[in-house]
């Protein structure tokens, strides 16, 4: 029996090796960027390379945070991405139910268009977009960026859809019967039922308007308006030899994404792994 | 269906349904539902495909008058030498970075399937370059290529190897590139270890008792059953590579305008466009850009689709 047990381990043995080896590999970077925004820049900018040092200097985040106007950008991001789950999450489940529990003439045409949408790049749209929010007088407004979120994207569409396929027929015709409208068996009975579909849609929509760089890029000039991403792009240009400061900066960006990763680490593989059924 | 009946009974009971029968209600509830999306759809992805189209034949620059110049923005692009250059760029990305990043996601996906002590802690770690935001990994990765102090030459430096010059060197900057999005292949992997899960057991017990080894029983019933994500991530891979934008505007210095990366070796089509927008203001040249970028990616995906009949299995396969 043990020896069956340990020939097992042996088996097992390479695999830990390769999986450990390649987790401290993935890692290293994150210690690189921490380690280097805890040195001065006279450390980073010696030979040979120290791995640890004493005292830290947390002054650095301080520093970084005022240069620059840290406090505002964190309040637009959050504002922004705050505006964009709620669009994906109202207009991605709304729609969905039409896609999926209405049963009319035009559901299946427009599940294939919705996924023609889904691969079309682009690399078409962005400028002509660009040339339409510029007619209407939205440039240096946030409105090129959230409206779009309420009018629904694809691919939340299409998550919250194959979501709602999995709640059985006879739970939104139980309601029909009782002369429900099919207002009311989306807001009552569906939306109650897909909790999971939500998460998801909110974590995934969050971290993808977190880091959004071209959208803010293109429709937002004004330095008080700008997100973390411009922020810390123009930081680079200015502070280009501070690497110090940057690692500082960029920690700061990071770590609220890590955070909600290891809140809804389960709603992120599930939002992931639902497109599989796309074939 | 006695359900159903009697479901038709209640609702064609009420006063103000006299007027429409229960398919005209249901396909009114239908196009209400979809309403947002149809708006969507018109006012941001139809009407600028036309007026992209309409843009690409004119010298529209935003601020003067324009003219109708034909086919002028399309015969342009074939003596831009940027634009050449930024071509292939692009497709180095798609030639390199895509089965790259796709081999190397689906070995992620193998070894977190393996019945192992600990993969939710291995999944959650391989994933997490993810949760780094796009810019802020564009800083950091630039750093670590720092030739002199960064930590790639400084590992490499352990082996006594001298290091390349990473993102200062014409040649290397973008393999560093690729090596940048290896980084990040955990999310691919995501999407195969949910294909993994679906490959049935006794298929692979029952090759076991028949003598097939590790290799074959990959070869001929794990790579079948995933082939179809295999072609998913493919086409996704390809989309994304022919768009490759952020880290390279941000790591080549695309702001200041000129040349990204040392000799415009991080000018990828995207940036290229970018710059023809919105710092030359030539909205006409980007749109007609936009449409040859587009074809090209209808063409190397059409060619992988057709390609696919032949080693695509969807067996079993929910095809929806």
């Amino acid at each position: 029996m043990t020896s069956t047990l340990s020939r097992r381990w042996i088996q097992k043995l390479p695999f830990y090796v390769v999986l450990v080896g390649l987790c401290m590999v993935v890692m290293m970077p994150f210690f690189w960027m921490l380690l280097s925004s805890l040195k001065t820049n006279q450390q980073l900018f010696s030979l040979p390379v120290r791995w640890w040092v004493w005292p830290l200097h947390f002054d650095n985040y301080t520093h970084a945070l005022s240069l620059i106007p840290f406090w505002a950008q964190l309040r637009n991001t959050v504002m922004l991405s705050g505006l964009t789950v709620l669009g994906n999450v109202l207009s991605g489940s709304f729609v969905a139910y039409g896609l999926s529990k209405v049963d009319w003439a035009g559901r299946r045409f427009l599940f294939g268009v919705l996924i023609a949408t889904m691969l079309l790049p682009g690399v078409v749209t962005f400028v002509p977009t660009y040339l339409i929010f510029r007619n209407l007088g939205w440039l240096n407004t946030y409105l090129p960026l959230i409206v779009p979120t309420f009018l629904g994207s694809p691919y939340y569409i299409f998550l919250f859809r194959q979501f709602f396929l999995t709640i059985p027929e006879s739970v939104s015709e139980a309601a029909r019967v009782d002369g429900a409208s099919e207002l009311r068996i989306f807001t009552n009975v569906i939306v109650p039922l897909s909790g999971p579909a939500f998460s998801a849609v909110a974590v995934l929509s969050f971290v993808q308007a977190w880091t959004e760089y071209i959208g803010p890029l293109i429709y937002l000039n004004v330095p008080s308006q700008w997100t973390l991403s411009l922020g810390l792009s123009a930081f680079l240009n200015r502070y280009s030899a501070e690497w110090n400061l940057m690692m500082a900066a960029a920690v700061v960006f990071t770590v609220p994404l890590v955070v909600i990763f290891f809140i809804g680490n389960k709603y992120f593989m599930r939002g992931i792994s639902f497109n599989t059924d796309i074939g | 269906m006695h359900h159903t009946e009697l479901g038709r009974v209640a609702v064609q009971s009420r006063p103000a349904s006299t007027f429409l029968t229960l398919k005209q209600r249901k396909n009114l509830w239908g196009i209400l539902f979809v309403s947002p999306w149809i708006v969507g759809l018109v006012g941001l992805v139809l009407y600028p495909m036309a007026l992209s189209l309409y843009y690409s034949f004119t010298n529209y620059d935003v601020v003067g008058s324009y003219q109708f110049i034909g086919l002028g923005n399309y015969q342009q692009m074939l003596v831009d030498p940027t634009f050449r250059q930024s071509l292939y760029n692009t497709l180095y990305l798609v030639v390199f970075m895509v089965p790259v990043s796709l081999v190397a996601s689906l070995a992620y996906a193998l070894l977190l399937n393996l019945p192992l002590f600990g993969q939710r802690l291995f999944r959650t770690l391989l994933y997490l370059p993810q949760m780094v935001p796009t810019v802020a990994g564009a800083l950091l990765w630039m750093w670590i290529f720092n030739p002199e102090y960064g930590l790639i030459n400084t590992v490499l430096g352990w082996f006594h190897i001298v290091g390349p010059l990473w993102l200062n060197s014409i040649s290397w900057s973008k393999p560093s590139i690729v090596l940048m999005n290896l980084w990040g292949t955990g999310g691919a992997a995501i999407i195969f270890l949910a294909g993994l899960r679906g490959v049935s057991p006794s298929l692979i017990e029952a090759a076991k008792i028949d003598g097939a080894n590790l290799w074959q029983r990959f070869w001929h019933i794990t790579l079948p059953a995933l082939s179809p994500l295999l072609l998913f991530n493919a086409v996704m891979g390809i989309l994304s590579a022919m768009q490759y934008f952020t880290q390279a505007f941000v790591m080549g210095g695309g702001d200041s305008g000129g040349s990204v990366g040392l000799g415009n070796s991080l000018e990828f089509a995207m940036v290229y466009l970018y710059q023809v927008a919105f710092q030359d203001m030539r909205m006409g040249y980007a749109s007609a850009m936009g449409w040859v970028l587009f074809l090209i990616m209808l063409i190397l995906i059409s060619i992988l689709l057709v390609a696919s009949s032949k080693w695509v299995y969807y067996e079993g396969w929910k095809r929806s």
